[in-house]
């Protein structure tokens, strides 16, 4: 294992920057992208290539994911001297017209070209998503790659690397939303002789793919964000959670932790300090409560991923019983650029007390479906139709959803509402991990929040029977109200449930799985009168 | 199953985690990559080699969806029933496996041909609705199409390499 310095790492960069093809071709090889064939089309784009012998000055590389995976496969196609391309649906039996055309006759095929809609967005988090080679080192360090984590180790203390995060303004990007510096300043504050960092990337929210993108897409800033955080935290081993139902974002993590114990990022007195820094990976195996932190460390100890009441924190008390710092894939992923760039600049960057940006998986009825990357601050019409293009159908528009089966619905007489953690849990939601889910008119929503209580039900660990007990009930009355068979008193029983689990549940899953139904009575409370027969004129049914 | 078969598969497996904190469920992920399920006499053996109780064993399978009791069918159809994919016609594409080869979730066919399982999210939403076969994703799907992808792994099937 090499040592590495700054200056080494500054020639890497050069020469990676100097060594440039005269023809790129990037096809987006991640989950979604593999799902829509874009495998088929590289290796089209490879035999298409050496077919017309322009082997030389060509390369096509694999690029992670753009978010934007309704269009895959998406192609991104530079030439010296054009302007690039990023094109659309460019499916194997396409690639010979895009060689005809852009490679040799260097024209752009503007119907295929993918609908720009980046004017509102800000990449900080996804600056590399899609521009770089996932599985290349080279390419992460060309794009300033691991010079944070130089900068805080051979210029800064812990401490000044805590203070510049408190500066930030940086918050937990997991959900809950608390302050990543102070996280970090309470693991380093408890005395002990061993501290632990985790990174959680047990995204379960089902509708949200943010984490996966950007380890399938920059597993190396994830590293880089973990490697800081160990360093202010006092750590010297750190461990990756990533859910199993994930196997190519822990193929690439893997390749990178392997290419950085190669380069002496990771290991033994790193840059030459007294800083040693060990990571592994550890899968989760298809539990949702495993998202909570308590669960997800019992689970990575290789027990039931039971949560248990806090305090302690895991700050305090953590795995196998050490001070630990569980932060989430988006929050590490925005620590490089803050420390290259400075707290001031980051909070600069969005409103009150929610700085810097949040990336939303914008999906269900809408036109672009993707990822999207805005400033705190953007407001929610500005993200589903000037970003997203409005909905996908003929249907309007009637609410979104976010925060997953934790959070709440939104209707559309509150799109003008700037983004922020206050602002979104003001509304009865909450940010949540950032799964924005958009619902038309022909959206039932006494089923959505069946769906989310289902769900919730379905992942109670069982624990606590608030939790438990409550959650089966409710969806019981749901049930009953979707066939037509409720009656009022059920909407007040759904509502004391509800507070009931909120006020005694053990955990986060517990406490939040109601909100799906509390936000839908409160503002959709029509769409279960309207089932229930004495409540309602017209006959109830349809789902 | 051959006893020393599996005796040997699980020293290969154990020896690298025997002394890892926390080594169960990434021990459990492997078995379960080599048998597809986790066979209750590969368990035994891996309790002993750890010496731990078997009940610390079957806590931990019967606490995480992810492991398996007992063998899939050869080809595990799974349904993403993410929120995009269930506003975008998850539930149909239920309905048209049960129609075409009668498996509810959870659920093999008679020659363990197929296995159908419902899963949260695969991180696809973009192309909702989607479902796999082993490794294969198909996304967008619409009504109707279910009938020909089954068509593609009918026993005995190659598999749908990608």
């Amino acid at each position: 294992m090499a040592t590495m310095t700054r200056d080494e790492l500054n020639k890497i960069k050069q020469a990676a920057l100097a060594e440039k093809k005269k023809i790129v071709v990037k096809v987006c090889l991640s989950s979604g992208g593999v799902a829509a064939g874009s495998q088929e089309t590289m290796i089209a784009l490879r035999n298409e290539a050496k077919k017309r012998g322009v082997a030389v000055d060509f390369e096509a590389r694999r690029c992670g994911c753009f978010g934007k995976c309704a269009e895959d496969p998406i192609v991104h196609v530079f030439v010296e001297g054009m302007v690039d391309a990023v094109y659309a649906r460019v499916t194997a039996d396409r690639v010979e017209t895009l060689f005809e055309k852009h490679i040799i006759g260097r024209q752009i095929i503007q119907e295929w070209l993918l609908e720009k809609n980046d004017a509102k967005q800000l990449k900080i988090v996804l600056r590399n998503t899609g521009v770089i080679d996932p599985e290349s080192f080279k390419d992460y360090v060309a794009n300033d790659g691991y010079q944070a984590l130089a900068k805080a180790l051979l210029d800064m203390t812990p401490d000044q690397v805590i203070a510049e995060m408190k500066a930030s303004g940086l918050r937990g990007r997991g959900g809950a939303g608390f302050p990543t510096g102070l996280k970090w300043e309470l693991t380093r504050k408890t005395a002990s002789d061993q501290r632990y960092v985790i990174c959680n990337g047990d995204e379960g929210d089902p509708g949200a793919y943010m984490d996966r993108s950007v380890l399938e897409g920059d597993p190396h800033s994830v590293i880089e964000g973990l490697a800081i955080a160990a360093y202010a935290t006092g750590s010297t081993k750190g461990y990756f959670y990533i859910r199993a139902e994930y196997p190519l974002a822990v193929e690439r993590v893997q390749k990178a932790i392997k290419q950085a114990y190669q380069y002496g990022l990771l290991g033994k007195n790193i840059f030459g300090t007294s800083f040693s820094f060990d990571v592994d990976i550890r899968l989760g195996a298809g539990a949702f409560v495993c998202g909570e932190e308590t669960a997800l460390i019992a689970s990575i100890e290789g027990r039931r991923g039971y949560p248990h009441p806090r305090p302690p924190f895991p700050s305090v008390k953590g795995l196998f019983g050490k001070p630990t710092c569980i932060n989430n894939v988006e929050t590490l992923a925005n620590i490089p650029v803050i420390l290259t760039k400075g707290a001031a600049w980051f909070s600069s960057i969005g409103v009150d007390k929610s700085k810097g940006t949040k990336v939303f998986a914008l999906t269900g009825k809408v036109k672009h479906s993707g990822l999207v990357e805005v400033p705190m601050g953007t407001t929610l019409r500005q993200i589903v139709f000037e970003i997203g293009g409005g909905p996908s159908g003929d249907a309007k528009v009637k609410a979104i959803q976010t925060g997953g089966p934790s959070g709440g619905v939104i209707p559309e007489q509150f799109f003008d509402t700037p983004v922020s953690y206050e602002n979104l849990q003001k509304l009865g939601s909450i940010m949540g991990s950032g799964g924005m889910i958009v619902m038309d008119e022909t959206d039932s929503m006494v089923d959505i929040a069946k769906f989310y209580l289902g769900f919730c039900v379905d992942e109670s660990c069982g624990k606590c029977a608030p939790c438990r007990v409550g959650g089966k009930q409710m969806l019981g009355y749901l049930e009953k109200i979707l066939d037509g068979k409720g009656e009022p008193a059920d909407l007040d029983k759904l509502r004391s449930i509800s507070h009931a689990m909120q006020k005694a549940s053990l955990c986060g899953l517990g406490q939040t799985a109601p909100n799906p139904v509390l936000s839908t009575l409160k503002y959709f409370e029509k769409e279960y009168t309207d089932r229930i027969p004495s409540l309602s004129a017209a006959p109830a049914g349809k789902a | 199953m051959d006893r020393e078969l599996i005796m040997k598969t699980v020293e290969e497996i154990v020896a690298p985690w025997e002394n890892k904190e926390g080594n169960l469920i990434m021990i459990l992920h492997q078995i379960q990559n080599r048998f597809s399920y986790v066979p209750r006499e590969v368990s035994f053996e891996v309790a002993k080699r750890l010496n731990i109780p078997m009940a610390r064993i079957y806590e931990v399978i019967t606490f995480f969806n992810y492991f398996k009791l007992s063998p899939p069918g050869r080809h595990v159809i799974s349904v993403c029933m993410g929120t995009a994919c269930y506003l975008k016609g998850a539930k149909g594409l239920l309905t048209e496996i049960q129609e075409e080869i009668g498996l509810l979730p959870g659920q093999s066919t008679a020659d363990k041909n197929f296995y159908l399982q419902m899963v949260r999210c695969l991180g696809c939403c973009g192309q909702a609705p989607v479902l796999t076969v082993g490794e294969k994703v198909y996304g967008r799907l619409v009504p109707g199409q279910v009938k020909n992808i089954l068509a593609e792994y009918k026993a005995p099937a190659v598999e749908g390499a990608v």
